[in-house]
Parts: C-alpha cells; sequence; structure tokens
C-alpha cells in the first residue's frame, strides 16, 4: 500500500522567507529547520485553548451530529468506506508526522500563513469600526480550498486509495484537487455540471493542464448540486479505490469535521496574528457562506471567545423573496448529500434550485455545523444579494487594491453594513477567502461591460 | 400472514417490479401498477420520485425527472398507493430517498403508508445508523422497514443491516448504481449463501437485472429477483401506452422467475 514515506520529517529544511514570531517579521534568508521544529513552531504560533467540557468547539459527537444535524445519511454501499474514513481520520489526528506533513505542505507549498491586513481606506470610508481581511486569497491556486484539499489527499495516500474524485461549482474546488493530485501524481476525475462548464471555461482549462479529467454532467438542473451527485455515484462503483474529496464542510460524517479541522487554519492563524498585532481578540468576525467551510474555518478556533461575535453570510440571489441560495434564511432541516442540514426545498423536501451571481456560493444547502450554530444562536447569520456583493466587490477594488472574489464580496456587502454601525476602536475580522480574477467575465458581464 | 410474508411462501421465487411513480404523469401509473400485476409480479415497488436521486442511473434518474416535471407530489403517491389497494392484495413497496419520506416527520409518513395500504418502505440513504426516527415509526405503524444489504456489507456489518429489518432483505447485487452494469452469478450465490446465514428473512436480489434469463438464474438461488430499470425504460419509450409492453416484459420475466427451480440443475 502506497504511504507517505515520514522519513520526510526527518529532512533539514531551508526557511529563506519571513518568519513570522508573534507577528514580529524577522528576515532569517538561510537558515536552516527542521520540519519539526518549523511544525512546533506554526503550533506555538496557532495555539489556541484546549476546548473544555462545555465548549462550542466539542463537536460533532461520536456518530457525527451537531446537535439534530450532521449525521451519514448514504446509501449501504458506502456505509463500510465512511466508517473506514473516520477510523483512519482518528488515526491521523493522533499521528504527529500526519500534522508535521499537512503543516509543511501548507506553509512551503500553499504559502501559509496567509497574511492578516488592516484596511484603511476601506475603514476609512466606512467610518466605524476597524476592518482587517485575513488573506487567503493569497493562497496557491487563489482561495482557502487548497487547505482543505491537501488534507484530504494526504488521508487518501493514507488509505491506500489510488484515484481520486471531486465535484466543483465554479471551479476554485476542482482547480485545488487538480493541483494537489498532480502534487501526488494521482489520476483526478471532476465532476462539474454542464452548464458550469460553458460559465467557468478558464477553470476547466485550468483542471486539465493540470492533468485532471472534468466530466460535464448533465443531470437535474446541470450545477453544483447535480455535480456532487454524480461525484457520489462514481464513489458507489468505485469504492474499492476512490477517495472523495469533498470541497466544503458538508456531507457525510467525518466529512463536516475533518474539512472544519483542516480549514480551522484560518482562524487559528487569525486569532495568533490579531493578538499579536493588536493584543486583542476581534469584536465581529464576517465570512460569506456556501457551504461554509471559509466560515467555519475562520470561526471554530474563536468559538469558545465569549467577547467574538460572529456573522456569516449567505447569497440572497435576487433577494429572498425571489431566487437565492441561503438555506438558512429560507430553507428548513433536511436529509441530502449525507447530512442532514437545512435545505432549499418544497413542502414535500423536495430540492430547490439555488441562485447567485457566486457559482462557489450556488448550492442549496449548507453545512451541517452551522446550522447548529445558528439554532444554538452562537454565530448570527445573514445575507446580501446580488446586487450588494457586486457592489462591495467594486468597494474593495477602489478602496484597497484588492480585486475579490465573488463570495467573500457578500462577506465584504456585509461589512459594509455593520462597520458604521460599531465604535472606532472595534475590531472586524473578516475572511477574504478567493480572488476575483476567476470572476472578471461575471461581473463584467453584469455590468454589462463587454470583454 | 402480512402479505409481503406471502409473497414469499408461494412455492416458488418472487417477481419484484419496480417502477417509478408519477411517471410519465400521476394519472398513468394506476394502470402501469394493474400491467405489472397482470404480467404476474409478486411485490410491486413504486419509487417515490426525488429531485437527487444519486443512488440511480440514467434511467430511473430520467424517471424521477419525468415525474417531477409532471407536479407528482407526495400526496399522489399516497392516493395511488390507496387506490391500488382497492383493486389487488399485490404486497406494495415504497422505495426513495429519505427527505421526501421524513419531510413531513417520520411519523407522518409512516401512517400515510399504513391508511394506504403500504406494505414496506425502502429508504436508499437512512443506513441503521441514522435509523432512529423512520425504522421505529414504520415498525410502530406496522409497516415493513425493508434494508440493503450490498457487495461491501460483510459478516461484520450484516447484524446491523439485520437489526430492525423486516418484509425481505434487499441485495443490492453490484457496488454502484441502478440499472448499469450486472454482478457474476457466482458472487450472488456466494452473497446470497452468506447473507441466508444471517437471517431468516427472504433474499431479493436487483441492480442490473434485465433479462428473463438473468432472472431465472438468480431465482435458482435468491428468494426473490427485482426488476427496475428494464421497466422503467418501456415507460420512457411507450408513456401513457406502456402498460402493454409492461405487462409483456413482466409476464416473461415472471414465467421465468417462478420456474426457476423447475428445471433439473444444469
Amino acid at each position: 500500500m502506497p504511504r507517505l514515506s515520514p522519513m520526510v520529517t526527518a529532512l533539514p529544511h531551508c526557511r529563506r522567507e519571513r518568519i513570522s514570531i508573534v507577528g514580529i517579521e524577522v528576515r532569517k534568508p538561510g537558515l536552516c529547520w527542521t520540519l519539526a521544529s518549523a511544525s512546533a513552531k506554526r503550533a506555538r504560533m496557532t495555539s489556541v485553548p484546549a476546548p473544555a467540557a462545555n465548549s462550542f468547539r466539542n463537536q460533532p459527537d461520536e456518530r457525527g451530529h451537531f446537535g439534530q444535524f450532521g449525521g451519514r445519511y448514504v446509501a449501504e454501499t458506502l456505509m463500510p468506506l465512511i466508517l473506514e474514513l473516520e477510523r483512519e481520520y482518528t488515526r491521523a489526528k493522533a499521528d504527529p508526522s500526519f500534522a508535521a506533513e499537512f503543516d509543511d505542505l501548507l506553509e512551503h507549498y500553499v504559502g501559509r500563513p496567509s497574511p492578516l491586513y488592516f484596511a484603511p481606506r476601506l475603514t476609512e470610508e466606512l467610518g466605524g469600526a476597524q476592518v482587517w481581511f485575513k488573506r487567503d486569497e493569497l493562497n496557491h491556486t487563489g482561495a482557502h480550498k487548497i487547505n482543505n484539499c491537501v488534507g484530504q489527499i494526504l488521508l487518501a495516500i493514507r488509505m491506500g486509495k489510488t484515484r481520486i474524485i471531486a465535484e466543483t461549482g465554479a471551479g476554485q474546488h476542482g482547480v485545488a484537487t487538480a493541483t494537489v493530485c498532480a502534487r501526488f501524481g494521482l489520476p483526478c476525475v471532476i465532476y462539474m455540471g454542464a452548464k458550469d462548464v460553458e460559465r467557468q471555461a478558464p477553470n476547466v482549462f485550468r483542471m486539465k493542464l493540470l492533468g485532471a479529467e472534468v466530466i460535464p454532467v448533465k443531470s437535474g438542473a446541470c450545477t453544483l448540486k447535480d455535480a456532487m451527485n454524480d461525484a457520489l455515484r462514481d464513489w458507489v462503483a468505485n469504492v474499492h479505490d476512490t477517495f472523495y474529496i469533498i470541497g466544503t464542510a458538508a456531507g457525510p460524517h467525518p466529512y463536516p469535521e475533518l474539512v472544519r479541522d483542516f480549514q480551522s487554519v484560518i482562524g487559528k492563524e487569525a486569532r495568533a496574528q490579531l493578538l499579536a498585532r493588536t493584543g486583542r481578540l476581534p469584536d465581529l468576525l464576517v465570512a460569506a457562506i456556501g457551504g461554509g467551510s471559509n466560515a467555519i474555518g475562520l470561526f471554530h478556533p474563536f468559538l469558545d471567545d465569549p467577547s467574538v461575535k460572529m456573522l456569516g453570510v449567505e447569497a440572497a440571489g435576487h433577494g429572498l423573496d425571489k431566487e437565492h441560495a441561503a438555506s438558512l434564511a429560507g430553507g428548513r432541516p433536511g436529509i441530502l448529500h449525507g447530512n442532514k442540514t437545512y435545505l432549499l426545498q418544497d413542502e414535500d423536501g423536495q430540492i430547490t434550485e439555488a441562485h447567485s451571481i457566486s457559482a462557489g456560493l450556488d448550492y442549496p444547502g449548507i453545512g451541517p455545523e452551522h446550522s447548529w450554530l445558528k439554532d444554538i444562536g452562537r454565530v448570527d447569520y445573514t445575507s446580501v444579494t446580488d446586487v450588494e456583493a457586486l457592489e462591495a466587490f467594486q468597494l474593495l477594488c477602489r478602496t484597497e487594491g484588492i480585486i475579490p472574489a465573488l463570495e467573500p464580496s457578500h462577506a465584504i456587502a456585509a461589512v459594509r453594513k455593520v462597520a458604521p454601525t460599531m465604535a472606532k476602536d472595534q475590531i472586524i475580522l473578516a475572511n477574504l477567502c478567493g480572488r476575483g480574477d476567476k470572476d472578471i467575465f461575471t461581473v463584467a458581464d453584469a455590468l454589462g461591460v463587454e470583454l | 400472514m402480512s402479505r409481503l410474508t406471502t409473497a414469499f411462501t408461494k412455492g416458488h421465487p418472487a417477481l419484484v417490479t419496480f417502477v417509478t411513480a408519477g411517471d410519465p404523469h400521476p394519472g398513468a401509473t394506476p394502470a402501469i401498477l394493474d400491467a405489472l400485476v397482470a404480467g404476474g409480479a409478486d411485490v410491486i415497488e413504486l419509487g417515490m420520485p426525488f429531485t437527487d436521486p444519486m443512488a440511480d442511473g440514467p434511467a430511473i434518474q430520467a424517471a424521477n425527472l419525468r415525474a417531477l416535471a409532471a407536479h407528482t407530489t407526495t400526496a399522489d403517491i399516497f392516493r395511488i398507493a390507496a387506490d391500488f389497494r382497492t383493486r389487488h392484495d399485490v404486497p406494495l413497496v415504497l422505495m426513495g430517498y429519505a427527505n421526501p419520506m421524513v419531510s413531513r416527520g417520520a411519523e407522518w409518513f409512516a401512517a400515510e403508508c399504513a391508511k394506504a395500504g403500504v406494505d414496506g418502505v425502502i429508504c436508499v440513504d437512512i443506513p441503521p445508523e441514522e435509523d432512529s426516527e423512520l425504522g421505529p415509526a414504520l415498525r410502530a405503524a406496522g409497516v415493513a422497514l425493508i434494508r440493503l444489504a450490498t457487495p461491501t456489507s460483510d459478516a461484520a456489518r450484516l447484524p446491523a443491516i439485520l437489526d430492525g429489518s423486516s418484509g425481505f432483505l434487499y441485495y443490492v447485487s453490484v457496488a454502484g448504481i441502478t440499472g448499469k452494469q450486472q454482478a457474476a452469478q457466482a458472487s450472488i450465490e456466494a452473497a446470497v449463501a452468506l447473507l441466508k446465514g444471517a437471517t431468516s428473512l427472504p433474499i431479493a436480489v436487483g441492480f442490473g437485472v434485465r433479462t428473463p434469463e438473468q432472472a431465472a438464474k438468480i431465482a435458482q438461488v435468491a428468494d426473490g429477483v427485482v426488476v427496475g430499470s428494464a421497466l422503467v425504460e418501456i415507460v420512457a419509450e411507450y408513456g401513457e401506452n406502456a402498460p402493454d409492453a409492461v405487462r409483456e416484459l413482466t409476464q416473461a420475466l415472471a414465467d421465468a422467475v417462478h420456474s426457476a427451480r423447475d428445471k433439473a440443475p444444469a
């Protein structure tokens, strides 16, 4: 069975880049570190107090439930594999070499830690709380998605799987998956709705360049939900050798947990970085939510900090009374794609089509942990429309020289509403989870500009 | 004796047939069900259409979409079932996905099943680990919960699957989706032997069974044979005019299955 060699942890690695210890950047060109010491330092840098018994960070339970949400609602054929994945993930969590390899790839391949950036002109323009951004759009492949893909492919290799499949909507998760497959030399099949294949031609080409096979899905509405259905159909027929890299913190247990854990690097870093820079925690966290992996990655390490409020931002599309993708605002609990969670559905339990200008938020469900956090009231959820997101997109371009993806543009739109209502000494930390290069055609089209 | 038990104690293997409710429209389903009965089906599975049938192959996916495009509702399905029960004694099993079943609550669904004369329910995406509501509600209402065993269900897992199962055990003979590949006879025989050692429930084998010849071979070892996609494809081709062709194929399948053990083994 092919396994990643643990010997890599013994190799000396050179760090020529900046070394950021408690926020002070020190240039140490040529200084050599062993991986073990690099990862020990990362652990120091990102340390979050261990969860207490009544912690919000102890979910899910041993059966994969976040309150009434989550679970393992899959066909019987997949159950043995799901259970094996859970066992292997438990073993991986206890294995220091797994963490070391994950940390090493995040640092040297993905480019972590991503910067924490104070946005002075946006703050001034909004005239209220200080706005800070976690710059996950600077990661390799341009979004937070790669954090999770690195973790999952290491798990796949541990399990001896030799073929990778994934679903993708806008193509960001597909590109990130194709990237790690190329990095580790595993064949990769990406399911993508036929409509999305048309809408996202550059990402389709990227995936192909990276060696992936892209299969246009022509069932249902030909979008993300249908791509996920076809990925599940592939998986059920190829369980013996195939690992399914799910792109968001949803799906059957243990996916919501492990995707959250891999994405929590965002919040761990941000917490340590902000403490180092300002000596305090943020007053408000803001993140966009489709399935919710960037949001849970930012929120989770702060859940037990009672002074930190959190705001998840769903896509209200054309408006909550029209077509939208806000499962929490406009849906109710149901079962789809392996988990129980809030879903857009009719009274018979038929899933309704989502709409958002952002293909990455265009999904009728949401990760189960968000459903739980909403119901217990730990996190507030709101939504912004396509139009508001487009305005926020342009606002960030103009004030900070950063072209955001349409997904975090939803978070920025929410920041734009809430910052003016807060005091100038308060801090908003928003996740800039992806860059906007992929979206310029959509935005140009929406603004009536011909390219 | 329940209708399902009767169906598996007729002295010959049972033919279990599947069609999707509301395909091509709700008004067409009763005549298709009548054709299945006339052709000699011993058990009828009536598929509940769902927007996201992720365990189904192209034929049944398309049937789901046709039914939903014709605005088939849960209420239509129970109306079809209740009317069927006034005409026939053949056991009727609803098969589908969790969300439409639990949308108004498992107890509501179980009560409606009982009221409509539905004998059993097969839910594709509620494994035993998540069955704290639907199974108990169905059992309390006197409706069988029929579970699925698959090529990935090893001996260690079978007790969990069998706990709370009733009616019959549905052996999904291929790791995959409906209507695509077919399993090798030897692997079916080995699986049925394993299952027989673990339960006294009748074993029905399905997925990828299309022809009378295949069905007859499986019926030599299994208590029942399930045919779905081949019938659904006839409905796709003939629409409202499907009943004659459905009856013809059902008849051929029933003859083959019912007589499978009459011949001396080759």
